[in-house]
Parts: C-alpha cells; structure tokens; sequence
C-alpha cells in the first residue's frame, strides 16, 4: 500500500506521461549524476516502447533536460535540445533493443568532459518511478532513494570484510550488495546500497583499503520541488 | 485500508475523510501545516493547467490534437451549453488540463498524467458554482488522495495494468468523493459516490492512438468528470450504491487482470488499430 497521499497525487510534472516523460527525466538526472556530470557526448539508446514513441512523449526531450541536471516539473524541460547546443553537450538517440529488459528502458553512454566513460541502464516503470539496473556493467537495483557506494578494487580476500568492518564501524546499515569480478585483471566491483550517511568522510577511509582503486559515494537524488511554482 | 475501516473510524472520530487523509499523512512525518502548503501548491499548478488552454488554442507537440478547449469556452461562454454552469466549465477545465499534458505544459498527475483534467475539473468547478472557499478545495483534494490509496492498494491506477478504468475510472472515484464532501455529504456518501463513479468506468480500455496520451484520453478526461460529477449529485441526493466501494475495487482489479494486453496501453488494440487510427500513427511517425 501507498505509505503517502503524495506517492497517489503527484508528481507535479511537464506532460504529457508519467512514465515516458516524468519517469524519462528522471532516468536522465540518474545518469547525470552517476556520471559525475560535466558530460561532452552521450550515446542515448532506446528500448521498447521508448524507441517506438519517444517522439511524440517528448521522451528525447526529458532524457536529455535530465542529463541536463533539470527536474520532471521544469519547464525549460521542453527547450532541452536548445540548452544541450548552448551547454556543448552533444547527444543523439538510438533506437535499438537491449534484449529482454522492461519496454521502457534506455541506455545511456556517456563520454565526460575529462574523458571519464560511464555506462547506464535504467527503466521507467510507472507512474514516474524509476530504477536503474546497471552501472558501468555492474548489475545494480538503484532507485535513487537511498545512498550508494560504488567500488573497484583488487579481487584479493579480505577487502569486501574491510568495507563491511568500515561500514559497521559508523553503524551504517548495508541494505543490498553486488559484486562483478573480472578473471582476466583480477578486478572486482562491487554495488553497495546503505541504509544512512555518517559525519565522517567514508569514502576517503575506504579509499585507503589495500587493493582499492576508486570508491564514489552517490547521495539520494532528490526531487525538491520550488516553495512556488 | 479499505473504505469500510475508513468510514468506521470517521464516523467514530466524528471526523470527515479529509480530516483523516492529514491524520495518516501526519504519521509520515509531515506536520498538518506543511501538508496543506503542499496541496495547496499542487492546486495551483492545477488551476493554471485548468485555465491555460481556454483563451486562446494549444496544440499537443504531436500535433494531432488541440484547440478544443478553446472552441469549447467559446461555446460555453456564449451561453450556448446544454449543461448548467458548473458542469459546463468542468468539461472546460477538463480539455485545458488534458491539452496543457499533451503540450508539454506542467500538470499534476491526479492519479496519472492521461487522468489529470479530472479532479481539477470537478474541484474548480464545484467551488466556482457553489462559491466555497480556498478551504474546501484543500479538503476535496485529500479526500481524493485517500480514495486513490485504497484504489491503488487493492487494485492499480495504471492503464498499462488495469486499462483506463484504473485511470479515467479511479480518478473519477476519487472525484466524486471529493466533491461529495465538499458539499457536506457523510464519509459512506463520499464513498458511494465513488463507487457509483467506478461502476460507471469498468470495463473501460486503455488503447490510444499512436500510444499517445492524446486520443481518447483528452475527452475522457470529460467523460470522467461527467461521470464524477453525476455520482456526487447521486449520493447528496441519498442514493446508495447497491456494490459497495470495496467491493466495485475489486471488480476493477479482476477486470483490469482479465483484460488482454491490446487493451491495456500498447496501442495495439481498440481505437488505437482503427482504420483512422493506424493511419494518425502513420501521419505522427512520418514527420
């Protein structure tokens, strides 16, 4: 059941779908953020029902106003293509099919401006909820509600019991995990999603357990709305 | 929660269901005062989107629809409606809203973005006719809200899912709710005329053309107000309904289940696969 009035009246949006317009610049924030933002160039593939309507739900337009870092109820969310060229950021879309996902899922490649490569996959699955189901190849079930550690590490024993060990240390409870590994470079990635944040800089302690290469700590995305519209 | 709780624990607190929906909402975390700043900021958004399109035409970025609310208000400023005041603004209200959706205008999606021109048509409407102040629009507002967490917790409020009736069909349950008790019907009245509303609605599919929210979803939204707006004049008339609430939610639920997928938001179904159909999607495609 619905915990909220707010989850059944809402969310305040630019038309005219929840799911291919609201749910889409979501998606595209999600990206944007995961990504680091700053982005030069992003590949945007769609699957499904966005490949076959995105035209005429303004899909193109709310993915692009989220990558843009604007919210589903900003309405220069319709000038997104005209913001994109002022910005330098350079897009195009791609119809395609990414295999057996939900129907509207899209894939977005993305090139930073410092060169940095991120790959993600999210769908939107109703009435303006998403989840985004992959991360630079790693499988990953993020809602944007909570807060999530990724990480890259050496695929050595000990370090995941490290992180955990940190992480029980701030009392900081680890709602879901994932980790990928790669025989080949004997690299690990893991997908950690926590129940809260603590006072001190987790990421920096983590970053000095032997076998770490890079951790980065996403925050909730929030979808503060303006004291007035 | 279902509606007979509800009612039991309204009648005993002497409480009306809007007064509930803040109780509940309390219980999230919210204080009284910033749920109304809140509702009242989603009313405003509403009743922009209600009258954005009555003065002059808007066209949806498809361009296969738009200009309907325009040509209506002429027609109903002119004296001309077949209908009394109130509910002829509502079908007014209803159009602008669903056109300023399809525009790509800003909208609250009550429950969905398709169903958004029916809660606001009925709301502004009934406080425009019966002159009832900022207070009661507030209060049809929640009592809505709480008629669509029953709906969406016992059956769904997406077309993809159950057809329009989860849609169309629950928005103007929750309509008619609202406007049952702003104008002083009881809680079980509120909800008659809800269930009177779903009754109306079942069966309805969800199959628009081109698989945009365009056609038939923008003159359903009038339909749906029209429907909402009968089952309130219904129930402060004292007419109950035979199905009780619970009970028309689970018929939309089952119904909604036994639909085939065609008819369920794919477009692949209905008017969407009409002859004109087909060919609207070809034009919109094309271009």
């Amino acid at each position: 059941m619905p915990n909220s009035l707010f989850d059944i009246m809402g969310p305040v949006m630019i038309g005219p779908s929840s799911s291919h317009t609201a749910g889409a610049a979501r998606l595209g924030k999600m990206a944007y953020k995961l990504s680091g933002g700053d982005i030069a160039n992003v590949d945007i593939y769609l699957h499904g029902s966005f490949a076959a309507t995105y035209r005429g739900h303004g899909t193109d337009k709310a993915l692009l106003a989220g990558l843009l870092n604007l919210s589903p109820w900003d309405e220069q969310l319709r000038d997104s293509f005209q913001l994109a060229q002022e910005k330098g950021l350079h897009y195009q879309f791609i119809p395609t099919d990414l295999g057996d996902v939900h129907p509207n899922t899209v894939k977005f490649s993305i090139t930073g401006k410092n060169g940095d490569l991120s790959e993600i996959v999210g769908s939107s699955i109703g009435g303006g909820q998403v989840v985004v189901s992959e991360i630079d190849g790693l499988t990953v079930n993020f809602t944007g509600e909570r807060p999530i550690l990724i990480t890259r590490h050496q695929d050595t024993p000990g370090v995941i019991s490290a992180i955990a060990t940190l992480l029980y240390e701030q009392q900081i409870n680890i709602g879901n995990m994932t980790v990928n590994r790669s025989r080949q470079d004997h690299l690990a990635s893991m997908y950690i999603e926590i129940d809260s944040l603590c006072q001190e800089d987790i990421t920096s302690r983590i970053r000095q357990i032997p076998g770490m290469m890079r951790v980065k700590l996403l925050l909730p995305i929030e979808e503060r709305t303006p004291a007035q519209f | 929660m279902d509606a007979i709780s509800v009612i039991n624990r309204c009648n005993e607190e002497n409480i009306p269901l809007s007064r509930l929906a803040i109780l509940l909402e309390e219980e999230q975390g919210a204080s009284e005062a910033e749920i109304i700043a809140r509702v009242e900021q989603m009313l405003a958004v509403m009743e922009k989107a209600a009258r954005g399109a009555l003065e002059s035409p808007l066209r949806s970025v498809s361009g296969l629809t738009g200009g309907d609310a325009y040509l209506y208000y002429q027609y109903q400023q002119a004296g001309r409606s077949l209908m009394g005041e109130g509910p002829s603004m509502a079908i007014a209200f209803a159009l602008s809203s669903s056109e300023t959706n399809a525009a790509m205008g800003r909208i609250v999606a009550c429950p969905t973005a398709g169903s958004c021109g029916i809660l606001p048509a009925a709301l502004f409407s009934v406080t425009e006719q019966r002159g009832l102040p900022q207070s009661a629009r507030v209060a049809g507002f929640l009592t809505a809200g709480l008629v669509g967490m029953i709906i969406d917790e016992h059956a769904c409020l997406a077309g993809a899912q159950g057809g329009c009736q989860a849609e169309c069909g629950s928005a103007a349950a929750m309509a008619a709710a609202a406007v049952t008790e702003m104008l002083g019907g009881s809680p079980a009245q509120c909800f008659d005329a809800a269930a009177i509303a779903i009754k109306n609605s079942l069966g309805l599919v969800c199959d628009p053309v081109a698989g945009l929210v365009e056609i038939p979803c923008i003159k359903r939204n009038v339909g749906g107000v029209m429907n909402a707006l009968s089952a309130a004049d219904l129930a402060l008339a004292g007419v109950k309904s035979y199905v009780p609430f619970d009970d028309t939610v689970d018929a939309l639920n089952r119904v909604g289940n036994a639909m085939p997928a065609a008819l369920r938001e794919t477009a692949l179904g209905g008017l969407a696969t009409t002859e004109s159909g087909k060919r609207m999607k070809e034009e919109v495609f094309s271009s």
